[in-house]
């Protein structure tokens, strides 16, 4: 079995964990409000603090959450920093899936089926 | 010796929190959440347990990665809830019990189910936000014992672990020398993935046939992989492992007295289970 067995879908194991551990990090200190107006003030001091590497800032830096995967982000900790920009799950989903946020919702809907 | 009275489990989506806060209950996209949850407060009025003990997943709040307990349990007088970084509002604090935690530890642990022991620890919305639909003035009458599963860094502990652990502390309860009534609550999935292309996953044939087995069948998920009920019920879906802890403390068969299953709310497939044991005595 492959590492990573399910397609579209990255299990955030212990090399996941190691990738994006200061990524994580810095998104857990968005618990706090001043950290999250102190990320916003100054995105690239912020992130040099929590020493991201270039990969995962270029991913902060798009608002990218698959880049945010690739570079070991995991999904509970994201949303953490997705909440700054008032981002809801269905914005993150229609991100990642290529599809508009209306399109999005219409997926889970379908999900009822008959 | 003390009783478990039943277990519920339910999901624990964050957006709940937010239409707690703007009173959107009976808007029409959050109505058939919500109207699941009367008859468990219903009964919830009827049994009037004395303590909640709540199985769910910390969502990086109280653990981060830096240490990252497979199982932990909580052994604290009050538990507070905290800003998770998206606004939704904070609720009052909840009074632990501590002698129960002590004695839940003991067993557990003499049992080989070794538990991180948190004197202190902050409960994230997995807890607080089914507190918040079972008792919706937040005037908590139970005390509290949280029960943590890791189910964000994998390896994950298996269905089956969890099932044993769930079994474990249905022994740990009723060994418990007291006359206190205690219901078992395990939160979060169903099926729901928020993360990469497969963002949006729902498995409603997987929902029913899990909630099924909870009731008749309660092994019959732990023969999955963790990794392979990620495949059946999404990323975060593997939060079903709570619910799995909480109906292994109901000792032999169970009755099913409400059930509630709605797609969606934000991205997950929600569902609501209370089930009772059949030998409960004083049941009303």
């Amino acid at each position: 079995m492959s590492r990573q067995p399910v397609p579209g879908t990255v299990i955030f194991d212990g090399e996941q964990a190691r990738k994006g551990y200061a990524l994580n990090k810095m998104c857990y200190s968005f618990n706090d409000a001043e950290n999250r107006a102190a990320f916003l003030l100054d995105e690239e001091g912020y992130c040099g603090r929590y020493g991201l590497n270039p990969g995962q800032r270029e991913a902060i830096r798009n608002r990218n959450v698959l880049q945010l995967i690739e570079a070991g982000g995991n999904a509970y900790y994201l949303a953490k920093f997705a909440g700054i920009f008032g981002l809801d799950m269905q914005d993150i989903g229609a991100q990642q899936t290529g599809l508009t946020k209306d399109q999005f919702k219409a997926k889970l809907l379908a999900a009822r089926g008959a | 010796m003390a009783t478990v009275v039943g277990a519920i489990t339910v999901s624990h989506v964050p957006a709940i929190g937010g239409a707690i806060a703007k009173g959107l209950q009976n808007d029409p996209y959050w109505k058939p959440f919500f109207d699941g949850f009367p008859p468990v407060r219903e009964w919830l009025a009827r049994v009037r347990p004395d303590v909640a003990v709540v199985v769910y997943n910390d969502h990086g709040l109280n653990f981060f990665l830096d240490k990252m307990p497979t199982f932990a349990i909580g052994a604290a007088a009050e538990y507070r809830n905290a800003d998770e970084g998206w606004g939704i509002p904070v609720v009052p604090p909840f009074q632990g019990d501590p002698a129960l935690s002590w004695h839940l530890i003991e067993s557990l642990v003499a049992e080989e189910f070794d538990l991180v022991t948190c004197q202190e620890m902050v409960v994230d919305h997995a807890f607080t936000l089914p507190m918040a639909l079972f008792w919706p003035d937040q005037k908590w009458p139970v005390r509290t014992v949280p029960v943590v599963v890791n189910t964000v860094q994998a390896p994950l502990p298996s269905a089956a672990r969890c099932y044993k652990l769930g079994q474990a502390l249905g022994r740990a309860i009723a060994s418990w020398p007291t006359n206190e009534r205690v219901v078992v609550i395990g939160t979060g999935g169903l099926s729901h993935q928020l993360d990469g292309e497969r963002a949006g996953f729902i498995n409603k044939d997987f929902d029913l046939r899990f909630i099924d087995s909870l009731v008749n069948d309660p092994t019959w998920a732990t023969k999955y992989s963790t990794v392979e009920l990620v495949e059946l019920a999404g990323t975060q879906g593997v939060e079903l492992l709570n619910w799995l802890v909480a109906r292994g403390a109901l000792p032999g068969k169970v009755r099913q007295r409400h059930v509630n299953y709605h797609i969606p709310v934000s991205n997950t497939a929600s569902g609501l289970l209370l089930l009772e044991p059949v030998t409960t005595e004083g049941a009303v």
